[in-house]
């Protein structure tokens, strides 16, 4: 048995103040095909073991593989997404090790040729004082194919170790795989933790409105390498660890927090940093190592000679180009410029991940300062409370276009307006009903303004006199004594409107 | 060239997956110097400038369209299995998670 | 009557099916009953299937019977390279690591010959994994070969090539990485065409090395294996690699058959000392008839060709270490050594270790090391240039001529054993039949004659350029003609019974 040690940890904040780290970060992305990489079967998620294979997947003798045409058109389109060079000549290459779950005992990946280079993507990072923006250099984006499952069998824990047997499932061997990977990112210091996370979720913003996977990291339709190592300041770059399938975005941050806390302990000791690959613990956030190697895997990678090469001719690309839809970062961009808020506003709007109900809740009809008063306001609070995103309130974007419709109506004011969404809140119905419920229509009824309108005047001489006399912002004295008496609800503009009827200036 | 060690020989049975026997070491280290001595041949020929042909006729671009078709029953998937168990293929235990 | 209708050629057999002279299932029959007879000598078969064979044919009969307009070649019965995957047919590649494997899918060209209606025999017997040019490398024992029980009849396909040789088939399919269906044609006095490499999908074919293997037929006659290359060629859309396209039309350049004006290439480096005398002696009377009946003969010289063995044996491994490494014990074939203890990697390596033969892990061992990190520029990326300068030596000769011809091989059939410890004897058999492999064109191999110091067949080989395969057979129809007329039977009629 391996009994599990726990290295030393350098506080964070220590680490990074003596240590640069350097980030490394390989995603990879299961495309959304009907069918797979080099075969017809299907790719759905969660079908019974072994019903979605054929000769071409299970590796039987003499079936051959085809390459899917949806799979390179989708990945040209991420690499064009990504800012990179589409090559125009690529091939297939066999990466060739042993395992089970792999049934060629060879993957069908690129190698010296991947289809694209050289791109980056613009990461907004999110920090105490405002946003900044980091550029993740992309080294390389290209096509492979995913691996069987293996469920590790007998033993106590169903874990690799200890398990007398293991069991495969080839049902995901073979659907197409998109590794993107990125170039060394420097410089981030002490953000480099967020900088990792905020550039796989923003990857996975961009393949999901490319509409080329459902990124859904839990079905492990995206997975994640982090790769840190750490260096004196003005020191070369130190050796990296790789840990291996980092599979949620907060998992991405805690394991090269972790890492980094751990290499500074070793640097701190003296000792090397050892190039290996590490697994992450999601229990308690851990990083331990893999099987040490004594030397590097020798893949034998050669041109894959059952596939022809792939030529992206321009005209291809440029057609492929024009299918692109507006992508995350412009579409913000215009977004922020149609509302015409501040950065600090777009940004506050994006952290609280409102801007998906807010845009829709302004092309409901509502204003953007309204939308983006309610959602940033009293729902996110609420969403906070409850711990919950704010697509998961009972609040719906319908319920604030029926309450902004009262508002302009004058049969809601501000204040009442809060009331009906803590009605909704508390499962009291829609906006009606709560209104209904709650007896929350504003005073419409002009007498009844009038006489509390009178009431006030003779309560209050010198403001009249001050009102008469041609000061009409004297007035607001009186409507809050209207709006006492009435507990709210009246319509302020009536109210305002019936006084300075009642009190013409004079003169 | 330097002749293939016996080292040499072990590493590449073990790549390859051969568990072979300390005299089949022996047999092939033997005979692998003389192939690769016969074939080293290939080296003398100047071709720096000579592109490389993985294929003999080559075409871009041979895709299949995105559709599902029909694949193998689970019975015949698992026909051919030395093991079976659960639907699923049996296999040895795995000694750790192979980087992939 | 049954001894008589296994020597009828392929094209006679079918014009008698057609005509109703004959059934499809007295014809099968005639073929069950002679292997039955010869087979435990010739050893051609590793799988005879009597009742697949008779089903098949009893449904073309059926559908003959019923006014059905079939195919030419529909009821005319064929044997099996055990490398093609046949559904529910033991398929073992000649090895014992796949001992038993029953594939769930056909090959392309299986589908091809059931669509046709071709009784399918058996599986015929072959060098494990096709390595190998005697068919010794069995891991099933050696084929004999008709001529001479006692000598090999070439490899891998050497239990095609006695199949059609031995009259135990009139037809069967081989297949060819560096001969192994031309090589076994000239030792046995059969007719063997490796097609333009895309031309017969390689769907279904267990790989030896992908860049090279291809199908083609096996038979006694020029124009049986046209007959037998238009029902297997063809595009397919399970093999990237197949050549979309219409098929030349072989079939009417076999019933051509003239050579008068071709421009016909003499390959200088694939003749010569190294080649038995009666088999230069044979070749330069084809030369001699050739130009007697109208061809325009000359010499050309293809330099890189020397290069073309080394670089053969550098690829070949590379490709089949990988192709081979699906043999791993885990979801089809045997698995050795499973005790509950040992972990996956010593199950697989005790599976391959006694699963494969001596050739087959002397080449993985070969192919791991030219594609190894530090090596591979050396050797991998050395002999796919010495590929491209094969290439455009063909390119070349082409410019100049029709078609380029040598004898297929150097030797006539060699006694069993001679070579089978002897790797480096045993490659120098393919070398005039690789080069043709490493570029792609089509080639054909045909008798022209036993060689006088032994009374073996010696084989003719006939290049063409890149899926031009129709002008083999025109050469291959017209030279067979002009031989058949001066024998004045067919050479394979000479076979001892
Ligand atoms: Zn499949």
């Amino acid at each position: 048995m391996n009994t599990k040690v726990t290295p030393a940890l350098v506080p964070y904040d220590d680490a990074v103040a003596r240590y640069e780290p350097t980030l490394g970060l390989e995603v990879h992305v299961e495309l959304g095909t009907a069918s797979k990489m080099f075969c017809g079967c299907p790719t759905a998620f969660g079908a019974p073991a072994n019903t979605q294979v054929c000769p071409v997947c299970l590796a039987l003798p003499g079936s051959l593989p085809v390459v899917n045409a949806t799979a390179v058109e989708s990945t040209i389109r991420m690499g064009l997404a990504l800012n990179c060079t589409i090559v125009e000549n690529c091939r297939f290459a066999r990466k060739n090790y042993f395992y089970p779950d792999m049934p060629k005992d060879y993957q069908i990946s690129q190698y010296d040729e991947p289809i694209a280079i050289d791109g980056y993507l613009d990461v907004e990072v999110p920090t105490s004082d405002g946003v900044e923006t980091v550029r993740v250099e992309i080294e390389r984006v290209h096509m492979e194919e995913d691996t069987g499952k293996l469920t590790h069998t007998g033993g106590a824990t169903g874990r690799i170790h200890g398990a007398d047997y293991s069991l495969v499932d080839y049902n995901r061997a073979g659907i197409p795989l998109v590794e993107i990977v990125t170039k060394i990112v420097p410089g981030t210091g002490a953000l480099a933790p967020e900088v990792g996370k905020a550039y796989v979720s923003q990857l996975r913003d961009l393949m999901r409105s490319l509409g080329v996977s459902d990124v859904r990291m839990e079905q492990g339709s995206l997975r994640c390498d982090a790769n840190v190592s750490l260096a004196p300041p003005d020191g070369p770059l130190g050796t990296r660890s790789e840990t291996k399938n980092v599979n949620s975005l907060r998992s991405v941050e805690r394991a090269l927090r972790y890492e980094i806390r751990r290499q500074a302990a070793v640097l701190d000791a003296g000792e090397k940093v050892k190039q290996e690959t590490r697994h992450f613990n999601e229990d308690d956030g851990s990083t331990s190592p893999g099987r040490s190697k004594e030397e590097a895997e020798d893949y034998r990678y050669f041109p894959e000679p059952d596939l022809m090469p792939v030529s992206a001719q321009p005209e291809w690309v440029e057609e492929l180009r024009a299918t692109l839809p507006e992508l995350p970062a412009a579409h913000r961009k215009r977004l922020q410029s149609e509302w015409g808020i501040s950065d600090f506003d777009m940004q506050s709007v994006i952290n609280a991940g409102a801007l998906e109900l807010v845009e829709a809740t302004v092309a409901a009809g509502v204003s953007q300062a309204a939308a983006r008063k309610w959602w940033m306001g009293e729902l996110a609070r609420e969403a906070n409370d409850r711990g919950v995103g704010l697509s998961e309130l009972p609040v719906t974007i319908d319920h604030i276009v029926r309450v902004e419709d009262l508002i302009s109506s004058g049969a809601l004011n501000d204040k009442l307006a809060r009331k009906v969404f803590e009605g909704i809140l508390a499962g009291e119905g829609d906006a009606d009903e709560v209104v209904a419920g709650r007896k929350l229509e504003l005073v419409s009824d002009d007498g009844a303004l009038l006489a509390a309108i009178d009431e006030a005047i003779a309560n209050m001489p010198e403001v009249v006199a001050k009102i008469q006399s041609g000061k009409q912002q004297a007035a607001g004295a009186i409507i809050g004594a209207v709006m006492k008496a009435t507990k709210g609800q009246a319509d302020a503009g009536r109210v305002r409107a019936l006084l300075l009827e009642r009190l013409p200036a004079e003169g | 060239m330097a002749d293939l060690t016996r080292e040499q020989v072990a590493h590449l049975a073990q790549l390859a997956r051969l568990d072979l026997s300390p005299d089949e070491l022996d047999h092939y280290n033997e005979q692998l110097n003389v192939i690769l001595a016969a074939v080293a041949q290939v080296g003398e020929v100047a071709a720096r400038d000579v592109p490389a042909t993985s294929h003999p006729i080559v075409m871009t671009n041979v895709f299949r369209p995105d559709e599902v078709r029909p694949g193998l029953s689970r019975e015949d998937a698992l026909s051919g299995a030395p093991a079976a168990q659960d639907d699923r293929f049996r296999v040895p235990r795995i000694l750790e998670e192979e980087p992939s | 009557m049954t001894a008589d209708i296994t020597r009828l050629s392929a094209a006679t057999l079918a014009a008698e099916l057609a005509g109703k002279q004959m059934s499809s299932v007295e014809a099968t029959q005639a073929c069950l009953d002679r292997i039955a007879e010869v087979d435990p000598q010739l050893h051609a078969f590793l799988y005879v299937d009597a009742e697949g064979a008779l089903a098949t044919a009893a449904s073309v009969d059926r559908r003959r019977d019923a006014g059905e307009e079939l195919p030419a070649l529909a009821g005319v019965p064929i044997a099996l390279k055990d490398v093609m995957a046949m559904r529910g047919v033991p398929t073992t590649v000649g090895s014992k690591i796949l001992e038993n494997w029953r594939p769930p899918y056909d090959a392309t060209v299986v589908s091809r010959l059931r669509e046709v209606g071709l009784p399918v025999l058996g599986k015929t017997n072959m060098d494990e994994f096709a390595m190998g040019s005697s068919t010794e490398y069995s891991a099933y024992g050696p084929t004999r070969n008709p001529w001479d029980h006692d000598r090999i009849p070439g490899g891998s396909g050497g239990g095609s090539a006695a199949a059609v040789a031995g009259f135990e088939a009139p037809l069967a399919i081989g297949t060819d990485t560096g001969g192994s269906i031309r090589q076994p044609a000239a030792v046995t006095g059969t007719v063997g065409v490796k097609p333009t490499y895309g031309a017969v999908s390689r769907y279904g074919l267990v790989a030896l090395a992908s860049s090279l293997d291809q199908a083609g037929p096996c038979a006694r006659s020029v124009m049986d294996a046209a007959l037998l290359h238009e029902v297997i060629a063809g595009h397919d859309p399970r093999d990237s690699t197949s050549l979309p396209g219409p098929v030349p039309d072989v079939v009417k350049a076999a019933r051509t058959a003239d050579v008068r004006g071709l421009k016909v290439g003499l390959v200088k480096e694939l003749n010569g000392p190294g080649y038995q005398a009666g088999v230069r002696q044979r070749f330069s009377e084809v030369v001699e008839l050739l130009t007697a009946l109208g061809a325009d003969v000359r010499e050309v010289s293809c330099p890189n060709f020397t290069y073309a063995l080394g670089a053969y044996y550098l690829i070949l491994p590379s490709e089949a270490s990988s192709n081979l490494a699906r043999f791993d014990g885990m979801r089809y074939g045997i698995r050795l050594g499973d005790d509950g203890e040992a972990n996956v990697e010593e199950v697989m390596a005790r599976t391959r270790e006694g699963g494969f033969g001596p050739e087959v892990k002397r080449r993985i061992m070969l192919g791991t090391y030219a594609l190894s990190s530090g090596y591979y520029d050396e050797f991998y990326g050395q002999a796919q240039k010495v590929r491209t300068l094969v290439q455009r030596d063909f390119a070349a000769a082409f410019a100049d001529c029709d078609v380029l011809i040598s004898p297929t091989c150097p030797t006539t059939a060699f006694p069993i054993g001679e070579k089978v410890d002897d790797p480096l004897a045993m490659y120098l058999n393919d070398i005039a039949t690789i080069p043709v492999n490493l570029a792609g064109n089509g080639a054909l191999s045909m008798p022209i004659g036993l060689a006088p110091e032994d009374g073996l067949p010696v084989g003719l080989q006939v290049i063409a350029p890149p899926r031009l395969d129709d002008r083999l057979y025109n050469v291959g129809a017209a030279v067979e003609a002009a031989l058949e007329d001066r024998w004045g039977h067919p050479l394979i009629e000479e076979a001892p019974q």
